[in-house]
C-alpha cells in the first residue's frame, strides 16, 4: 500500500514536470487531467479505509479535473482555432530545468515544514508544495488564456493534494464548496477565453495589457 | 435585553439618552419626507430636535445625579455583546451636546432657510439630527466594538454637514481634508481598541492593570494622543479643523467646534481612565501638547482675516487649555497629588462645558453677521454694533467669556488650572510646572488682543463695504438661542457653586481610586469667586448707568461727525485700521512660525499707478508639511509606475515573488533544522 501510494506521488511530480515540458496546448491539457486522475486515486489509497466521504470528494474531483473540465478546454480549443503550441515566454527547456530546481527546493522546504502527518506518505508535502510551484510557474510564463487555465488547474492540484493531509479536520462542505468554486472559474474562464478570441482573434493574454491605467 | 444593572437614577438616565438618541436620528425624517421648501417640514423636525434633546437632558442630568453607572449588556450585537452604559461622565459630556445641539437647531432653521437653500436644506437637517444621535451613542458605548462605530456614524454625519455647499470648490476640499483626517483618526483608534482589548481582557471597556508591559502602554498612549488628538484638534494635529469650520453653515461649525471636537476630549479621558497606573510621562506629554496647542492657537488666530477660521482657531487654543487639564489631572494621578488631579479635571471638565458654550455663541454670531453682510472677511465690515446691537452685545459676552476674564465662565475654568499648575510650580514638584501656567498666561493675554481685534474691526469703526452699511440686526429666532447660551455662561462664572456638584460627580467618576470625592470647591473658593463675580457686575452696570446719561447728553449736543483727522478731507472707511494691521504688531514676532506671504505693492516713480497689497496666512503644518509630502510621495509612485505594466503574467509573477518571500521569511532556511523542531 505504501509503495503504491509512493509511486502514484511520484507519478503527480512526472506530471508536473510533463506539463511544464509540453510544447503543444493538447498535451499540456491531457497532462493536467492525468493529474486530476491521479490525484483521485492518491486519495483513496492514502484513506484505505475509504470512508464515504472521501469516496465522494475522489470521484467528484476525478469527474471534474479528469473529464469535464479537460472537455471543455478540448472544445475550446477546437473552437477558437488558434495554433496549437504553448508559445511560452520562457523556453520549454528553461521551465522544465526550473521545474525541476522548485521540486528540489520544495523538497527541503517540506523538511523544515511543522507537519506531524509522516504516516500518509513523506513524498506527499513536498509532490504538493513542487505541484503549487508548478502551476505558479504555468501561470507566469505561458501567455495564452488556455494555458493559463491549465495553470491554475495545476495550482489547484497541488492545494487539493495538501487537503489530502487535512482531510479528516476539514469539512466536506469546504473542499466540496473549493471543487464547485474551481469548475465555476474554470466555466467562466472558458467563456471569457471565447470572448477574447473573438475580440481579439487571438488568445494572448499580453493583447489585454490596453486594459491597464 | 438582557444584563441592565445599576440604580434606578442612572438606568433611567441611560434609557432616557438611548431613547434621545433614537429620536434624534429620526428627527430629521419629517423633513426629508415633506417638499424642499416646505416650511413645516422644517419646523417638524426642529421641534423632533428639540423633544429629542429635552428628553437627553432629562437623561443626563439623572446620569449626574445617580450614585453609581448603569450598564446594559445586549447580546448578539456586533461580533459578542455589545456594550452600553452611562455614568456622571457621560451625562456631564451630553449635556452640552444637548443643549448647544438643540439651540443650533433653531438657530439653523431660520439661518439655514429651506426657502432659500431647497438644495441642501433638508440633508443639512437630516445629517444634523444624526450628528446628535450618534454623539450620544458614542457616550454610551463601553466597548470597542459600539465606539467605533458610534464614531464612524459621527465622522461621517459631521462630513456632510461640512461639504452642504458641496458646489463650492473649497467647500469640497474642506470636506476631503476633513474625510481624510477622520479616517486617519479611526485606523489608530482600532489599533487603539485591539490593544486596549488585549491588555483589558476582552473589547469591553475594563481597567487596564498596572502590571501591563510599559511598552505596550506607551503604545496605547501614543494611539490614543494621535487617535482623538486629530479629533479634538491638538496643535500638529489640526491642519483639517480651520477649513472644515470655516467652510460648514454656521451653527455645524459651532456644533463641531463646540461639542464634536470635545468627543476627542471624551476618548482621551475614557481611555486614560482605564490604565490604572498611567507613569508621570503621560502627563507632561498632555501638558507639552496642552501648551503648544493653546499658545500656537492663538497666535495663529491673531494672524487671521477670516471671521470663521480665527474663530476656528481659537478651538485649537481652547482644546490647549482643556489638554492642560487634563495633563495636570494625568500627573496628579502619578504622583498620587490628589488636588492636582482634582483641580486639572475640574478646569478641563468645566473648560469643556464652557468652551461649547462660549464657542457656540461665537460662531452663532459670525453666523449672523455673516446672513447680514454675506461675508466671512473681517476686513469688509465694521460698524456693525450700531447696526446690529443685540448680534454685538450677545458676540460681547462671548468674547469676554473667550478671553477668561471675570466675571464670565472661562475665567472660572482656567483658573481652577491655573490654580492646580501653581501648586505644581510651587509646591515641592518639579520646575517644569511653571511652563505650562507661563503659556496658558500668555494665551489669555493674547485671546485677548485677538478678540479686541475681532469686536474693534467687525463692530466698531465705520462700514468698509455696503453690505455691512446696509446690514440689519438678526431675527428673533437666531438672536434667541444666542441669548440662553449668553446667559449660560453668565450663570457659570457668576454661580460656579451651582455647577460644581456636576463637575465633583464627573471627577469622581472619573478618578475613583485618588480620594477625588473631596470636591473641587476645596481647593477654590467658589463663594468667594461668586461675591467678586457679582461685584464686579454690579461695578459695571453702576458704571455705564453713571455714563449713560453723559453719553445721550454729549450727543445730543454735537451732531455726528466724522473723526477729526488733521484736516485732511479725503478720509475714507479704508483709512481705518484692519484686522492685519491691528494684529501686525504681535503677528510680527511670530514670522517664523506663521511664515506670511505678502504681496508687496510695487512703488515706481512720482506717480506709481493704482496698487494693492495682499497678505495671506496658511496653515503652516498643512502647507510646509503635508502637501510637500504628499507631493513628493506622488512622485515617488509615479515611479512605481514602471512596474505596472498591464501584463498579467507580470502581475503574477509579483504574486509569486511575494509568497516566495513570506515562505522564506516564516521557514527561515538560514536556521538549523533544530530550532524549528517540533515533531
Amino acid at each position: 500500500m505504501q509503495s503504491l501510494l509512493e509511486i502514484l506521488v511520484a507519478g503527480l511530480l512526472l506530471v508536473n514536470l510533463v506539463a511544464l515540458g509540453a510544447g503543444r496546448i493538447g498535451s499540456m491539457v491531457r497532462a493536467v487531467a492525468l493529474q486530476g486522475l491521479l490525484l483521485g486515486v492518491i486519495a483513496i489509497v492514502a484513506h484505505g479505509e475509504a470512508s464515504n466521504r472521501v469516496l465522494v470528494l475522489a470521484l467528484a474531483s476525478v469527474v471534474l479535473k479528469a473529464w469535464l473540465i479537460p472537455a471543455m478546454l478540448f472544445r475550446a480549443l477546437r473552437q477558437v482555432a488558434i495554433r496549437r503550441e504553448v508559445e511560452p515566454l520562457l523556453g520549454l527547456l528553461p521551465s522544465l530545468v526550473l521545474g525541476a530546481l522548485t521540486t528540489a527546493l520544495a523538497v527541503a522546504a517540506a523538511g523544515r515544514l511543522p507537519f506531524a502527518e509522516e504516516r500518509l506518505a513523506p513524498l506527499l508535502v513536498p509532490a504538493a508544495l513542487a505541484t503549487v510551484a508548478a502551476g505558479l510557474l504555468l501561470l507566469v510564463t505561458r501567455r495564452k488564456a488556455i494555458t493559463q487555465v491549465v495553470g491554475y488547474l495545476v495550482l489547484e492540484n497541488g492545494i487539493f493534494a495538501f487537503g489530502l493531509l487535512l482531510v479528516e479536520a476539514m469539512p466536506f462542505l469546504v473542499e466540496a464548496g473549493v471543487l464547485l468554486d474551481l469548475f465555476v472559474g474554470i466555466f467562466v474562464l472558458s467563456i471569457i477565453i471565447h470572448h477574447i478570441n473573438r475580440e481579439f482573434a487571438s488568445l494572448d493574454t499580453r493583447r489585454l495589457s490596453q486594459l491597464r491605467e | 435585553m438582557s444584563g441592565f444593572e445599576g440604580p434606578l437614577a442612572a438606568r433611567a438616565g441611560l434609557l432616557l439618552l438611548l431613547g434621545a438618541a433614537f429620536v434624534l436620528t429620526l428627527s430629521g425624517v419629517p423633513a426629508l419626507l415633506l417638499p424642499r421648501r416646505s416650511l413645516s417640514g422644517s419646523r417638524w423636525t426642529v421641534r423632533l430636535t428639540l423633544a429629542g434633546c429635552a428628553v437627553g437632558i432629562a437623561g443626563a442630568v439623572a446620569l449626574l445625579a445617580a450614585s453609581a453607572p448603569a450598564a446594559l449588556r445586549l447580546p448578539g450585537l456586533f461580533l459578542g455583546e455589545g456594550q452600553l452604559g452611562g455614568d456622571a461622565l457621560s451625562g456631564f459630556f451630553a449635556l452640552p451636546v444637548l443643549f448647544v445641539g438643540g439651540l443650533g437647531a433653531v438657530y439653523g432653521r431660520t439661518y439655514w432657510d429651506p426657502r432659500r437653500h431647497p438644495r441642501h436644506g433638508r440633508r443639512l437637517q437630516f445629517s444634523y439630527g444624526l450628528a446628535l444621535a450618534s454623539l450620544l451613542l458614542l457616550l454610551a458605548a463601553r466597548d470597542g466594538f459600539s465606539f467605533l462605530i458610534a464614531w464612524e456614524t459621527m465622522a461621517l454625519a459631521t462630513y456632510f454637514l461640512v461639504v452642504t455647499e458641496e458646489a463650492r470648490a473649497e467647500v469640497r476640499a474642506a470636506g476631503w481634508t476633513y474625510l481624510l483626517y477622520s479616517h486617519a483618526a479611526l485606523l489608530c483608534l482600532v489599533a487603539l481598541f485591539a490593544l486596549q482589548a488585549q491588555l483589558g481582557g476582552g473589547f469591553a471597556f475594563g481597567a487596564i492593570p498596572a502590571t501591563a508591559a510599559p511598552k505596550a502602554l506607551t503604545a496605547l498612549f501614543a494611539l490614543a494622543l494621535v487617535g482623538f488628538g486629530i479629533k479634538a484638534g491638538v496643535m500638529p494635529l489640526h491642519s483639517w479643523l480651520p477649513d472644515a469650520h470655516a467652510s460648514a453653515p454656521s451653527h455645524v461649525s459651532a456644533l463641531m467646534s463646540g461639542v464634536v471636537l470635545k468627543m476627542g476630549i471624551y476618548g482621551l479621558v475614557r481611555t486614560l481612565g482605564l490604565v490604572a497606573a498611567p507613569p508621570l510621562s503621560w502627563g507632561v506629554v498632555l501638558l507639552a501638547a496642552g501648551g503648544l496647542s493653546a499658545f500656537f492657537g492663538v497666535v495663529f488666530a491673531l494672524a487671521q482675516h477670516d471671521l470663521k477660521k480665527l474663530l476656528a482657531y481659537h478651538s485649537i487654543e481652547n482644546i490647549g487649555i482643556i489638554l492642560l487639564g487634563l495633563g495636570l489631572a494625568m500627573a496628579g494621578r502619578a504622583t498620587g497629588r490628589a488636588d492636582w488631579v482634582v483641580l486639572g479635571m475640574a478646569g478641563c471638565l468645566l473648560h469643556v462645558w464652557n468652551h461649547a458654550l462660549f464657542k457656540s455663541l461665537l460662531f452663532f454670531g459670525a453666523g449672523s453677521v455673516l446672513h447680514a453682510t454675506g461675508s466671512r472677511e473681517i476686513d469688509l465690515q465694521g460698524g456693525l454694533a450700531k447696526r446690529m446691537p443685540a448680534t454685538a452685545g450677545l458676540f460681547l459676552v462671548g468674547a469676554v467669556a473667550i478671553c477668561a476674564l471675570p466675571p464670565l465662565n472661562g475665567f472660572v475654568s482656567e483658573l481652577a488650572i491655573f490654580l492646580g499648575l501653581a501648586r505644581a510650580a510651587l509646591g515641592p514638584g518639579p520646575a517644569w510646572a511653571a511652563l505650562p501656567a507661563a503659556a496658558l498666561a500668555a494665551t489669555g493675554a493674547l485671546a485677548v488682543a485677538c478678540f479686541v481685534k475681532v469686536y474693534g474691526i467687525v463692530f466698531l469703526g465705520t462700514p468698509r463695504s455696503e453690505a455691512a452699511a446696509a446690514a440689519k440686526e438678526a431675527p428673533a429666532p437666531m438672536l434667541r438661542p444666542m441669548a440662553l447660551l449668553a446667559a449660560a455662561c453668565v450663570a457659570i462664572g457668576i454661580a460656579p457653586g451651582l455647577f460644581a456638584p456636576a463637575v465633583d460627580r464627573g471627577i469622581a467618576a472619573w478618578a475613583e481610586d485618588t480620594g477625588a470625592l473631596l470636591g473641587w470647591g476645596r481647593f477654590l473658593p467658589l463663594g468667594r469667586l461668586a461675591v467678586v463675580a457679582a461685584l464686579l457686575i454690579l461695578l459695571t452696570a453702576l458704571i455705564s448707568l453713571r455714563l449713560a446719561p453723559l453719553c445721550r447728553r454729549a450727543r445730543e449736543r454735537q451732531p455726528e461727525l466724522p473723526t477729526w483727522d488733521c484736516g485732511f478731507a479725503g478720509a475714507s472707511p479704508r483709512l481705518q485700521y484692519t484686522a492685519s494691521s491691528f494684529a501686525e504688531l504681535i503677528t510680527s514676532r511670530f514670522g517664523w512660525v506663521l511664515a506670511p506671504r505678502f504681496r508687496w505693492p510695487r512703488i515706481e516713480g512720482p506717480f506709481p499707478e493704482a496698487s494693492s497689497f495682499h497678505s495671506e496666512i496658511a496653515d503652516s503644518v498643512l502647507e510646509r508639511l503635508l502637501r510637500p509630502g504628499v507631493r513628493w510621495l506622488v512622485r515617488l509612485s509615479e515611479r512605481l509606475r514602471r512596474y505596472h505594466q498591464g501584463s498579467l503574467q507580470q502581475y503574477l509573477l509579483y504574486v509569486v515573488i511575494a509568497l516566495v518571500i513570506l515562505l522564506l521569511v516564516s521557514l527561515q532556511p538560514w536556521w538549523p533544522v533544530e530550532r524549528l523542531g517540533g515533531s
